[in-house]
């Protein structure tokens, strides 16, 4: 199966990233985002990750600014994605938001699609429930930045099945992207372990064990890490974390998920990470970049 | 360009990477991206940053690791641009 149009929910930060991903590898984007801002940030974000994407990359391919921006088309609409072949979701990590989203899209999409839940910590099973497409419904965990990382998490629920499997997979050969494919359950592998070291670093810092750049260059230059926990969560987005707790703590029901005081704090200040300009650490650049 | 013109663009640069990466000094010739200390995502800060501060455009033929590498290589790469006679 070769695809040429993708359907792309919500263009956030991973969404930027999948939209990126999907234009440099010559692929039309269909994207759905109620936010105009946000559709206009999007685009200036994507055609900076193409412009410069080169550099971090010898085999990514070249692609012209004219013709990314012909790759691109944006709505505030779920029915214009009517034509496309493959669905990847990447709304806010809050149940509220993503079950009509799969309840509306289900409901006009042709039954053969299958949708991608870029999701962090919600299971797949879970939105499968909310379709009546449950064997068409595949979970893809893909990283900041998106079309520089050759990996993604994969995740099938009980129902996914060989074929929506394949079919993925397919799509991620066209992307130049491996599958790690994992089972089902709340966080995965990734995030059910990624989230306790930075929750747990906010509550160092919070406890005053040390500064926040201690916190990283320990795990930097002691354990080899490319980035601390605290600048991870700032690339993350704060309250994607905190709301990626919040699923993995009702989930498991175990004190061990809770989110730390702190992470709470600034993400009620409006302190949501890089995005913002300010986190766990400031970003002076970032809001006029 | 001399060296009184050179020392304020690197002393722009340095500001600009010691306020975003949270390292308390580097030295001229420190290479920020083969010692960690930063990754792609601020590399593009970066060379958005030099082309507002310093009105340059970073071409594709541009787009080099070594151009960006330290603040030394992003201070050399203003000047050689800056010399360069613009096209229309």
């Amino acid at each position: 199966m070769k695809f040429s149009t993708i359907g792309v929910v919500g263009a956030g930060t991973i969404g930027i990233g999948v939209i990126t991903d999907l234009v440099l590898h010559g692929l039309h984007a269909v994207v759905v985002e109620i936010s105009d801002a946000a559709q206009r940030k999007a685009k200036a974000e994507v055609l900076k990750n193409i412009r410069f994407a080169p550099m971090f990359s010898k085999t990514l391919p070249r692609t012209s600014r004219e013709d990314a921006l012909r790759r691109m088309t944006f709505s505030n609409e779920l029915r214009d994605l009517a034509r496309c072949e493959f669905v990847i979701e990447n709304v806010p990590e809050k149940w509220e938001i993503k079950r009509p989203i799969y309840e509306q899209l289900d409901s006009f999409m042709p039954p053969a699609v299958c949708f991608g839940v870029n999701t962090s910590c919600i299971t797949i099973a879970r939105v499968a429930a909310v379709t009546q497409r449950p064997a068409q419904i595949i979970g893809l965990h893909a990283m900041n930045p998106v079309h520089l990382m050759p990996t993604v998490e994969v995740i099938r629920s009980e129902h996914t099945s060989d074929d929506t499997v394949a079919t993925l997979q397919a799509l991620f050969a066209q992307l130049g992207k491996q599958a790690i494919i994992v089972n089902d359950s709340p966080g995965f592998v990734s995030n059910r372990i990624s989230h306790l070291f930075m929750n747990e670093a906010a509550c160092v810092l919070q406890d005053q064990v040390s500064t926040a750049e201690q916190i990283d260059q320990i795990f930097k230059q002691c354990f080899g890490h490319k980035m601390g926990p605290l600048e991870t969560a700032d690339l993350i987005g704060l309250d994607t974390v905190a709301n990626s707790l919040d699923v993995l703590y009702d989930s498991f029901q175990d004190p061990k998920f809770r989110c730390c005081p702190l992470l709470r704090e600034l993400v009620e200040a409006g302190h949501l990470g890089r995005k913002t300009g300010r986190g766990f650490f400031t970003y002076p650049e970032a809001l006029d970049l | 360009m001399n060296a009184t013109d050179e020392k304020p663009i690197r002393e722009k640069i340095r500001a600009f990477i010691l306020a975003s990466i949270h390292v308390p000094d580097l030295a001229d010739d420190d290479n920020l991206f083969e010692s960690g200390i930063v990754n792609s995502l601020f590399a593009v800060q970066l060379m958005t940053f030099i082309e507002k501060t310093f009105g340059i455009e970073v071409g594709m033929d541009d787009l080099e690791i070594a151009n960006f590498k330290s603040i030394e290589a992003s201070a050399d790469f203003v000047i050689r641009k800056k010399a360069q006679p613009e096209t229309v």
